[in-house]
C-alpha cells in the first residue's frame, strides 16, 4: 500500500500523462474512504447547477438546504470511517498514494466539517439587517460584480438579488480544506491549497456593507496568497529535485537515507541537503502563511476586518484547522529525520508569533482586528504544541484546534449581532456598556473572550494547558514560559473588552443588538456549549484526540 | 437507627432552604413550618436518645456515613456522622431549647415583616450547629462551625437597617474569623501529623506524636474555641451581638454558638490530655474570662448586656472545667446544659420584659415589674436562683462541681483557680441580684417612650408612640410557655443530673472521668460556695434594694467606668490591632504603590509602547506585507541552513 514499497521516482497519478499513451492504467480510487471529500465536491458541483437553473426565489433555500445536507452527510461519512477503524487499525494511504486516511486526517476533517456547518449557519442569516426594498438581506452584496455605489448596484439591491454563490464557494473551500490535512504528496497539497484559497479570496470580496474595504481585503489576500503559493510551489520543486519524488513517504525515505536508487535524470541534485533545507523552508513558509504566523501574518488583520464577518469566522476557524493539519503531517511524516533542523527555526517562529500577536493586539481599536491578532497569538500557542514533536503534541494540537474553531466562529457570530446604522459596529468604543443593554449577548461574548484568554472552566484553558504540557514534556520549557507570558499579555486585552462591556457607561448613540434568526442563534449556542463542555469535561475529547494522533506513513 | 442521624440535620436544613427560597407565599405559614421542623428534629433526637439509653454504656455510639466528600488520593473526607453520648447531649439541648426559642419567636417576631426569613435563619442556625456536634471528622465539624458563623452573622444583623446591628454582625463575623483561622490551622496540623482528620484515628493516636505538636494543635483549637465561645481575648463581639433580636441572643447564649468552643475542647479531650501546657492555657483563659465577664456584667445597665457578660463568665467556668482534664470534662458539659436552661430562660424573660416596656433595655428605667408581669417574674426569678447557685437548683449542682474540680487541680494552680472560681460565684450572685432588683423590685422608674428618630436602637415591629408611658403587661402564651418549660429545667435539671453522678456516668464512655481530690473537703467547698453567694446577694441588696436607684447612672469608680466600656476591650483592640494594622497596611501599600506597581506599570507601559510601534508596521500596503513575507522567508531559509552549519 505504501508508496515506498514500490519507490517510483514520481508516483503514477501525476506522471501517467507523460508516458506513451499506449495504455493508461486506471487509477485505483477508494471511493468509500474518500467519500467525505467526494460528497462535498459533488454537492459543490450540484450547487453550481442550482445557481444556474433554480429560479432566484427558491435559490436561497435550496442552497442552504443542499449545503447543510452535504456537510452533515460528509460528517456522517467521517464518523462512519472512524467507527470502521480507518482512524486507527485500518489507517492507510488511498488514491494511489495521494491522500492519507488516518486518525489525524479524520479528526481534522471532522472538525472542519463541524466548524463549517455552524459557519454556514451564519452565512444563511437573513434577519440582522432590516428588510431592504421588500427583500430579506444577508451579509453579502446584492451583486458582487457591480461597482460599489453604482446605479447597477442599486438596481440589483432593488431587484432583491442575493449572492447565493457564497454557498457553492464555501463548499469548494471546504472540499479543499478536507484534502489539505490529508494530502500525502506535495502536489496534492498544493492543489488542495489552491482549491480552498481561491473561493476564500472571492468570499472576502462580497460584503454587502463597506464593499470597498471588502474588495481591498480580497485583493490583498489574493496577491499575498499568490505570492506565498509561489514560494510553496518553488519549495515543492526544490524538494522534488532533492528526492526525485513529491510523495511524502519517498521524501522521508530519502531524508532517512534508506533509498539508494538514484533517478538518472536527477543524479545532479538528489540527496543534496541544501535543496532539501531551502525547499523545506519554502514549503514551511507557504503553510505558515496560511496559519497566520509572524512574519507571514500581515494579511490577517486587514482581511479579517474587510471580509464579511461570517466569512471571517469561517476562514479563521476552518483554514487554521486545515493548515495546521497539513503542517503537522509535513513535519511528522516527511521530515521526522529533520527534527533537529526544523525545531530551532520553529521555536523562533512560535516565539515571535505568540509575542507579536499578543503585543500588537493591545493597541487595537476594532473588534475584528483585535480578534485577528488574537488568532495570530493562538497560532503561536498551537505552534508550541507542534514543536513538542511527540504524540501528545499532536493530540494537544488536534484538541486545541477543535476547541478554538468553535470559540472563534461563536465570537465572530456575536460580532455580527452588534449593529448600528452603518451595519456592524466593530469599533471597540461602541461596545462600551453593552453588558448593561444586552446582558445575554455580552455574557456570551465574555465567555468566548475568557476562552480565548484561557481561563479555567473554558475550552481555551483545556487546550492551552494541553499544548503547553506537551511542549514542556517535549523539552520546550522555555517556549512554555514565553507562551505563558504572552497569555498574560493577551489576557489584558480580552479582559479589557469585558471591562468595557460591563463596567463602562453605555453611550447614548450606542449600537443595538439585533435579534438573530435560529441560524445565528444555533451557531452561538453551539459555540458556548462546546466551549463550556470542553472546559468542564475535556477528558473524553482529549482521549479522542489522543487516539487520533498517529499519522500513517 | 443509624440512618436517623442525618435527618437530625436535614430537617432544619430543609426548613431553611424552603423558607429562604420559598418567597412571599410562605409569609403566612413560614414560622409554623420552621418551628415544626425544629420540633421534628427534637423528636428524632428524643427517639435516638431513647434507643441509646436502652443499650449498654459502651456500645451506645452510632455512626452513619453518607458519602465520600473529597475522594482524593491521600486526602479522604467523608460526610459522616457520629452520635455518642456527648453529641446526644448537645443534640437534645440544641433541638430542645432551640424549639422552645422558635415557639417564643412566633410571638416575639409577630409584627416583623421579615419573620419568615428570621425563621429560615433560625433553622439554618440549628442545622449548622447540629452538623457541628454530629460530624465525625474535624473537616465536617469545620463546615458546621463556619455555618454557625454565617447564621450568627445573619441573625445578629437581622435588623440590618440599624447601623449598629450591621456593625455588630460584622464585628461578630470578623472576630470569629480569627478563631476560625485557629481551627483551620489545627486541622491542617492534624492532617500533616496523622494524615487524617477523622475523630477516631486522630484521637486514638495522640500518643504517637510529640507533645510539642499536641500543644500546638491544642493551642490552635483553644484559639478557635475563644472565638466562638467569646473567651478572652476574642470576647469583644458578644456584647455587641445583643443588637440581634432577643430570641437570637437566647439561642446564641444557651443552645448554639458559644457552646461550640466548649464542645470542641471536650471533643478533643485526648489532644489536650496529651498536652498539659495547652490544658493550662485553657484553664487560664477560662479563669480570666469568668472574672472578666462577671465584672462587665456588674456595670452594665442594659439588661441584655448584663446577661451577655454573665454568659461570658459562665462559659468561662465551662472552659476552666474543660481545661482541668478528665476531672472536669463532664462537669463542663453538665454546666453547659444547666446553663442552657437558665440562660435561655433569663434571655426570654428579658425579651418578655422588653416586650412589655416599649423595648426599653435600660434596667434603670424598669423597677417594680413583678406585679405587672407575674409569669415573667417567677420564671426569671427561678433562672436567677439557678444561675447564682441557690442550693437545690441547677446552677448549684453544676457550678459547685466545677469549683471543687478547680481546687482538685492541686498545688498552687488549684488554689488560684479555685479561688478565682469562688470569687466569680460571689460576683455572679452580686450582678444577678442587681439585675433582679433593678427590674422587678423597687419603685417604678419608667420613662416615656423615646422618639424613634432620635433613638435608633428601638426594636422595630412594635408600635412605639413617642412620649407614651409604657404599659407593662404579661406576654402572650407563645412566649410564656417556653419560659415556663425552661424554668422547670432551671430548677430540676441540676438535681436530676447531679444526684448520684448520673450525668458523669452517662458521659464517662466518651470523656472518661477521674474523681478529683480537692485539698479541702467537698463539704467545705460547698459551704464556701453558698457563703460567697450569700455575700454577693447581700452586697447587691444593700446597694440596690435599700436605696432608691437613680435613673441616670452615677459616674462611678474607675473600674465601673472601665467595665461599662467592657473593660476597655474595644479600646485595646482599636489601639493595638486596628492602629497597628493600619500602620502595617499603610507601609505595605506604600511598597505596593512604589515598587510593585512601578514594576507592573512600567512593564505594561513598555509593552503598550512596543505595541504602538509594531502597529505602525501594519501600514495597509500589500507591498510592505509582501516585503515582510519575503524577508521572513529569507530569514527562515538562512536560519535553516545555519542550523545545519552549526
Amino acid at each position: 500500500m505504501s508508496a515506498s514499497a514500490v519507490a517510483p521516482a514520481v508516483h503514477s497519478l501525476w506522471t501517467a500523462a507523460a508516458e506513451p499513451l499506449t495504455k493508461i492504467p486506471a487509477p485505483h480510487i477508494e471511493y468509500v474512504q474518500l467519500s467525505p471529500v467526494l460528497i462535498v465536491v459533488g454537492a459543490a458541483v450540484l450547487s453550481v447547477l442550482v445557481e444556474a437553473f433554480v429560479p432566484r426565489k427558491r435559490r436561497y433555500h435550496s442552497q442552504v438546504f443542499l449545503t447543510v445536507l452535504a456537510l452533515v452527510a460528509a460528517f456522517a461519512a467521517i464518523v462512519g470511517l472512524a467507527a470502521g477503524g480507518y482512524g486507527s487499525t485500518k489507517a492507510h494511504i488511498a488514491a494511489m498514494g495521494a491522500v492519507a486516511v488516518d486518525g489525524p486526517a479524520l479528526f481534522l476533517q471532522g472538525t472542519i466539517l463541524l466548524a463549517s456547518i455552524v459557519a454556514v449557519f451564519t452565512f444563511a442569516e437573513r434577519r440582522l439587517d432590516p428588510v431592504h426594498h421588500g427583500h430579506k438581506v444577508d451579509s453579502f452584496a446584492a451583486e458582487a460584480a457591480a461597482v460599489p455605489g453604482s446605479e447597477q448596484e442599486r438596481a440589483a439591491a432593488k431587484a432583491g438579488f442575493t449572492t447565493t454563490e457564497v454557498f457553492p464557494l464555501a463548499l469548494f473551500a471546504v472540499a479543499g480544506m478536507l484534502v489539505f490535512p490529508a494530502a500525502n504528496d506535495l502536489l496534492t497539497l498544493f492543489i488542495a491549497l489552491e482549491v480552498f484559497s481561491l473561493p476564500l479570496y472571492l468570499l472576502c470580496a462580497v460584503a454587502r456593507r463597506r464593499r470597498l474595504m471588502s474588495q481591498e481585503a480580497a485583493v490583498k489576500y489574493f496577491l499575498l496568497g499568490a505570492f506565498s503559493s509561489a514560494f510553496l510551489l518553488f519549495g515543492i520543486a526544490l524538494l522534488y529535485g532533492y528526492a526525485g519524488s513529491v510523495s511524502y513517504a519517498t521524501i522521508a525515505d530519502v531524508v532517512d537515507g534508506s533509498v539508494a536508487a538514484v533517478d538518472p535524470a536527477l543524479a545532479q541534485t538528489m540527496g543534496n541537503d541544501v535543496l532539501l533545507l531551502i525547499g523545506f523552508a519554502m514549503v514551511l513558509m507557504g503553510l505558515l502563511f496560511k496559519v497566520g504566523a509572524v512574519p507571514f501574518h500581515m494579511w490577517t488583520p486587514d482581511v479579517y476586518q474587510g471580509a464579511p464577518t461570517p466569512v471571517t469566522g469561517f476562514m479563521a476557524a476552518a483554514t487554521k484547522v486545515a493548515a495546521f493539519g497539513a503542517l503537522l503531517r509535513l513535519l511528522y511524516v516527511v521530515l521526522p529525520g529533520l527534527t533537529w533542523d526544523w525545531r530551532p527555526v520553529m521555536w523562533g517562529v512560535a516565539i515571535v508569533t505568540m509575542l507579536g500577536g499578543a503585543i500588537v493586539a493591545i493597541t487595537q481599536t476594532d473588534i475584528k482586528r483585535l480578534l485577528a491578532y488574537s488568532s495570530i497569538a493562538h497560532a503561536g500557542f498551537l505552534l508550541a504544541g507542534v514543536i513538542a514533536a511527540t504524540p501528545t503534541g499532536i493530540s494537544s494540537v488536534l484538541f486545541y484546534l477543535g476547541a478554538y474553531s468553535f470559540v472563534t466562529i461563536g465570537a465572530f457570530a456575536v460580532v455580527t449581532l452588534v449593529r448600528d446604522a452603518g451595519g456592524e459596529a466593530t469599533h471597540l468604543s461602541k461596545w462600551a456598556g453593552l453588558g448593561r443593554r444586552s446582558p445575554l449577548v455580552a455574557a456570551v461574548f465574555a465567555v468566548f473572550l475568557l476562552a480565548f484568554a484561557g481561563i479555567p472552566l473554558t475550552s481555551g484553558f483545556s487546550g492551552k494547558f494541553a499544548v503547553f504540557k506537551a511542549a514542556a514534556e517535549g523539552g520546550a520549557g522555555a517556549l512554555v514560559v514565553v507562551g505563558v507570558v504572552s497569555s498574560a499579555i493577551a489576557a489584558f486585552f480580552y479582559i479589557r473588552v469585558i471591562v468595557l462591556m460591563f463596567f463602562s457607561e453605555p453611550k447614548a448613540d450606542g449600537p443595538t443588538v439585533a435579534v438573530p434568526s435560529a441560524f445565528t442563534a444555533a451557531t452561538i449556542t453551539a459555540g458556548v456549549v462546546v466551549t463550556l463542555v470542553l472546559g468542564l469535561a475535556p477528558q473524553y475529547f482529549l482521549d479522542l484526540a489522543g487516539q487520533a494522533s498517529v499519522f500513517v506513513r | 437507627m443509624d440512618n436517623l442521624i442525618a435527618l437530625l440535620v436535614a430537617a432544619p436544613l430543609l426548613g431553611a432552604a424552603v423558607l429562604l427560597c420559598g418567597g412571599r407565599r410562605l409569609d403566612k405559614t413560614g414560622h409554623w413550618l420552621g418551628t415544626l421542623l425544629a420540633g421534628l428534629s427534637f423528636v428524632i433526637g428524643a427517639v435516638l436518645f431513647a434507643d441509646m439509653v436502652g443499650k449498654g454504656a459502651e456500645d451506645r455510639a452510632l455512626h452513619q456515613r453518607l458519602f465520600s466528600w473529597v475522594p482524593v488520593e491521600g486526602f479522604q473526607a467523608d460526610i459522616a456522622f457520629q452520635l455518642d453520648q456527648l453529641s446526644m447531649t448537645f443534640v437534645l439541648l440544641i433541638t430542645g431549647v432551640g424549639t422552645l426559642i422558635h415557639v417564643y419567636s412566633i410571638g416575639y417576631m409577630e409584627h416583623d415583616e421579615r419573620r419568615r426569613r428570621f425563621f429560615g435563619y433560625l433553622n439554618l442556625f440549628l442545622a449548622a450547629m447540629l452538623l457541628l456536634v454530629l460530624a465525625d471528622n474535624y473537616l465536617l465539624l469545620y463546615f458546621g462551625w463556619e455555618g454557625v458563623g454565617l447564621a450568627s452573622y445573619l441573625l445578629i444583623g437581622f435588623w440590618q437597617h440599624k447601623p449598629s446591628a450591621a456593625t455588630a454582625a460584622k464585628k461578630a463575623f470578623l472576630v470569629n474569623r480569627v478563631g476560625d483561622m485557629g481551627l483551620s490551622i489545627a486541622i491542617m496540623l492534624m492532617f500533616t501529623t496523622f494524615g487524617t482528620f477523622a475523630f477516631g484515628p486522630v484521637l486514638s493516636s495522640t500518643g504517637e506524636s510529640s507533645e510539642g505538636m499536641m500543644t500546638a494543635i491544642g493551642l490552635m483549637l483553644l484559639l478557635a474555641a475563644c472565638g466562638k465561645s467569646a473567651q478572652v481575648p476574642l470576647q469583644s463581639w458578644l456584647g455587641d451581638a445583643m443588637e440581634g433580636p432577643t430570641p437570637v441572643s437566647a439561642l446564641i447564649h444557651a443552645a448554639t454558638m458559644v457552646t461550640a468552643g466548649v464542645y470542641l475542647i471536650v471533643r478533643s479531650a485526648d489532644i489536650f490530655n496529651a498536652a498539659p501546657d495547652a490544658q493550662l492555657a485553657v484553664t487560664v483563659v477560662g479563669a480570666v474570662t469568668l472574672l472578666f465577664g462577671a465584672i462587665v456584667g456588674c456595670a452594665k445597665d442594659d439588661i441584655k448586656k448584663a446577661l451577655a457578660g454573665s454568659t461570658m463568665s459562665q462559659i468561662g467556668y465551662m472552659i476552666l472545667a474543660a481545661g482541668l482534664g478528665p476531672i472536669g470534662y463532664a462537669f463542663a458539659i453538665m454546666h453547659l446544659v444547666t446553663h442552657g436552661f437558665f440562660k435561655a430562660g433569663l434571655f426570654l424573660g428579658a425579651g418578655s420584659v422588653m416586650h412589655g416596656m416599649n423595648d426599653e433595655v435600660d434596667m434603670r428605667k424598669y423597677g417594680g415589674l413583678r406585679k405587672y408581669m407575674p409569669v415573667t417574674f417567677v420564671t426569671f426569678g427561678l433562672g436567677y436562683l439557678a444561675i447564682i447557685g441557690f442550693p437545690g437548683l441547677s446552677g448549684f449542682f453544676s457550678k459547685d462541681k466545677i469549683i471543687e474540680a478547680a481546687f482538685a487541680k492541686g498545688g498552687t494552680e488549684g488554689w488560684i483557680l479555685g479561688g478565682v472560681a469562688l470569687l466569680g460565684a460571689a460576683i455572679t450572685a452580686y450582678y444577678m441580684t442587681r439585675v433582679m432588683l433593678l427590674t422587678f423590685f423597687g419603685e417604678k422608674r419608667w420613662q416615656p417612650a423615646p422618639d424613634p428618630d432620635k433613638a435608633p436602637g428601638v426594636e422595630p415591629g412594635i408600635e412605639v408612640h413617642p412620649g407614651e408611658m409604657p404599659h407593662p403587661h404579661e406576654s402572650p402564651r407563645s412566649m410564656t410557655i417556653p419560659m415556663i418549660l425552661l424554668a422547670v429545667g432551671s430548677v430540676g435539671a441540676g438535681a436530676f443530673f447531679g444526684i448520684g453522678d448520673r450525668f458523669v456516668k452517662w458521659l464517662e464512655p466518651v470523656t472518661k472521668f477521674e474523681h478529683g481530690h480537692p485539698p479541702i473537703g467537698a463539704a467545705a467547698i460547698t459551704s464556701a460556695t453558698v457563703a460567697v453567694m450569700v455575700i454577693g446577694v447581700t452586697v447587691a441588696y444593700l446597694q440596690y434594694g435599700r436605696r432608691p436607684v437613680p435613673v441616670v447612672a452615677p459616674r462611678g469608680s474607675l473600674l465601673t467606668r472601665a467595665a461599662r466600656r467592657d473593660l476597655l476591650q474595644d479600646d485595646f483592640n482599636h489601639i493595638v490591632l486596628v492602629r497597628g494594622g493600619e500602620h502595617l497596611t499603610r507601609s505595605l501599600v506604600y511598597v505596593d504603590h512604589t515598587l510593585v506597581d512601578g514594576v507592573v506599570n512600567g512593564t505594561a507601559a513598555s509593552v503598550g509602547g512596543l505595541s504602538g510601534r509594531l502597529r505602525k508596521l501594519q501600514n495597509g500596503y500589500a507591498r510592505s506585507y509582501a516585503v515582510s513575507m519575503f524577508g521572513g522567508t529569507a530569514v527562515l531559509i538562512a536560519a535553516t541552513l545555519l542550523m545545519r552549519a552549526v
